[in-house]
């Protein structure tokens, strides 16, 4: 091999070696056909942010975020401030009293959403409506995915009887109409909150306990199906026997083997919850079992409404477009998570 | 097949029986559990008179006996007194409020399955094009949209503003638009589940093979990708149950329908207990009876599910 030399036999139909040239570093470059290695879930992350409608609605729930925490920290009005010589004012619309006093030359914050029928500010009220909307259905997926992925990965993860058993109080809970139970539960927790002398409980409102408690104890029953069927299937998987000879415990494998593992299912269910628990909230505060007076929610306003309904349409728009919006961007959202997830669609 | 068969209606008429006892139980014991008598909150009583009233309706017993007995009374389909309609049973007054609900129900169902299916279909025939476009954005409008905002919205443009619908509901016509306002969500939610399903069909060998036969295309569409594509459309049929029993609530107040829906919403603002008990459980049966026949009539559409 010392001599690298390779003469060409002119009688030879082979290529002359002669003619060859080193490849410059930028030609063999191209000849790299790995990329970068891509984690998961950056790449479910580039993924949805490339999806237009997805951002979109990120954006619109972080806005509508924004304005239900921050604004009514600095607006001028409150939610429960009545004042009877502002009664039923159209947006932007002042009250003789307030006329008055711009005409002294006091500078004062228009009505943006006009008052109802008490005189109260309609904006603000609208706003924490919004706030309690935001706050159903964070709250609820956060119980939703806890108790769902403790109870899917413990039924998944030991299998044979304890799953069996496990499985079967899902199937029966599966099968029990939920909303009758949140409304009897709202109908008895409002008689046990009217009594009640616990400060935090008399201001949430009999509807909000009652649809925790029942996000508790009906709704995860979808997040542990998933759960439990993602953990089967990574049961089998070589890295879990690995974590097991070397004598990991259970609790450290789920944690840190598994549930790693089934994120994207997780994120799709929690995000297909959140616009249904917004829902059974606002359903609820209309039919008078939601958060108690005078606490605005989206449904009780849109109830309140029904009163006037010809004259002061906008009492009801308002909040049925706050709705609207928040379910919509989650609903989108959601379906935008499920695309980015989804393993098929990796490129 | 047919001894299979039996025995998967047989387990899931056990786990139906099994899920209304246990929706019976939840009710009856959640009601008994409020501090107060039911008799309490109304005013000028004396003691004498609320153990009176107590002793006549039967709650002076011990809770479990009061439990069977009241189990044993349901499945004579005897649900009590009303305390809230003073001299009506709970049953008489279920069956006059589902009088209205089940025309409602009933109509809201059918126009949410046909029309939902047939729109799916279009959909999902039309791919990328305008007409799915269109289909697509107003559905994903409408299941964002809760059902009080439809009803309220419905009410107000087609009775308040043109007055084309008589306001009240017992009026000739005026059952329309309830009944509208009831199938618009679970139309939206069916087309979009038709939709999904029929592009899943389409994209099946059998069906380019039948196209390479050189079968008519409507032939295509209706006898080979349509039937097929209906299964997923039956398993919504109990939450479909569900939405229009509990959406008749909100719908039946807007509109002002005496059905069971309004009936549940009175009787909670009555707090008459009795009646609270008899219609969330007559109501859990129904719902819980109709995902028994969905998931049996699942099974014998599409006999390739295993049965187990």
């Amino acid at each position: 091999m010392q001599n690298n030399e390779v003469f060409k036999n002119p009688l030879s139909l082979q290529l002359d070696p002669k003619l060859f040239e080193p490849a410059t570093t930028q030609e063999k470059a191209q000849q790299v056909i790995m990329r970068d290695s891509v984690s998961f879930g950056r790449d479910a992350l580039r993924r949805l942010l490339k999806n237009k409608i997805a951002v979109i609605c990120m954006a619109v729930i972080l806005l509508i975020a924004l304005i239900a925490f921050l604004v009514p920290e600095f607006y001028p009005y409150s939610y429960t401030k009545q004042d009877v010589t502002a009664k039923n004012l159209l947006p932007f619309q002042y009250s003789q009293k307030e006329m008055a006093k711009i005409e002294k030359g006091e500078k004062l914050f228009p009505h943006i959403m006009g008052t109802d029928s008490l005189g109260r500010d309609y904006a603000i009220r609208v706003i924490y409506g919004t706030r309690i909307s935001l706050l159903v259905g964070i709250v609820a997926a956060v119980i939703v995915v806890v108790i769902g992925i403790i109870y899917g990965s413990i039924s998944g993860y030991f299998g044979g009887r304890v799953d069996m058993i496990m499985m079967r109080i899902v199937d029966i809970i599966y099968a029990l109409p939920d909303v009758l139970i949140v409304i009897l539960l709202s109908v008895v927790i409002k008689d046990v909150v009217s009594q009640s002398k616990n400060d935090l409980i008399v201001r949430l409102g009999a509807g909000m306990v009652s649809i925790f408690l029942v996000f508790g104890l009906l709704y995860w029953v979808s997040m542990a199906r998933q759960v439990r069927g993602q953990i089967l299937s990574i049961k089998e998987q070589e890295f879990v026997l690995y974590s097991q000879a070397i004598g990991a415990s259970p609790a450290r494998i789920i944690r840190k083997h598994m549930i790693p593992n089934c994120i994207s299912v997780i994120i799709i269910t929690a995000a297909m919850q959140i616009p249904s628990a917004i829902f059974t909230e606002s359903f609820l505060s209309f039919l008078g079992l939601g958060v108690s007076i005078p606490m605005p929610s989206l449904g009780s306003l849109a109830s309140e409404a029904r009163s006037g309904l010809v004259s002061f349409p906008h009492l009801l728009v308002f909040p049925a477009l706050s709705i609207f919006l928040i379910v919509l961007s989650f609903n989108l959202l959601g379906n935008g998570l499920r695309d980015a997830f989804d393993p098929k669609l990796r490129s | 097949m047919n001894l299979k068969f039996a025995m998967y209606i047989c387990k899931r008429l056990g786990m139906a029986i099994l899920t209304i006892f246990l929706v019976i139980a939840i009710t009856f014991f959640t009601m008994h559990a409020i501090p107060a008598s039911p008799f309490s909150s109304e005013k000028a009583k004396s003691d004498k008179t609320i153990a009176a009233l107590e002793k006549k309706y039967g709650f002076d017993k011990p809770v479990p006996e009061q439990f069977v007995n009241y189990l044993w009374n349901i499945v004579h389909l005897d649900f009590g007194l009303s305390t809230g309609w003073v001299g009506n049973t709970v049953a008489e007054l279920i069956s006059g409020g589902f009088y209205y609900s089940a025309q409602i129900g009933f109509m809201a169902a059918l126009i949410a399955i046909v029309m939902g299916v047939v729109l799916g279909a279009i959909a999902a025939l039309k791919r990328g094009k305008w007409p799915d476009k269109v289909i697509q954005v107003v559905t994903t409008a409408l299941v964002s949209m809760p059902s009080f905002v439809m009803a309220t919205l419905i009410l107000l443009l087609f009775v308040l503003q043109f007055k084309w619908f008589p306001s009240r509901a017992t009026d000739p016509g005026g059952l329309i638009l309830p009944t509208i306002s009831l199938s618009l969500y679970p139309m939206a939610y069916i087309t979009r589940l038709e939709r999904s399903s029929m592009l899943d069909v389409l994209g099946q060998d059998y069906i380019r093979t039948a196209r390479a036969k050189g079968l008519a295309n409507s032939k295509v569409i209706f006898k080979h990708a349509l039937r097929n594509a209906l299964t997923p459309v039956i398993t919504y049929a109990g939450p479909m149950m569900a939405y229009i029993l509990t959406g008749s609530m909100v719908v039946e107040n807007i509109f002002s329908v005496p059905g069971l829906g309004r009936l549940f919403v009175n009787s909670m603002l009555r707090t008459d207990y009795m009646m609270i008990m008899g219609v969330t459980i007559f109501l859990g049966i129904m719902i819980i009876l109709m995902n028994f026949l969905s998931d049996i009539l699942y099974k014998i559409m599409d006999p390739r599910i295993d049965l187990t």
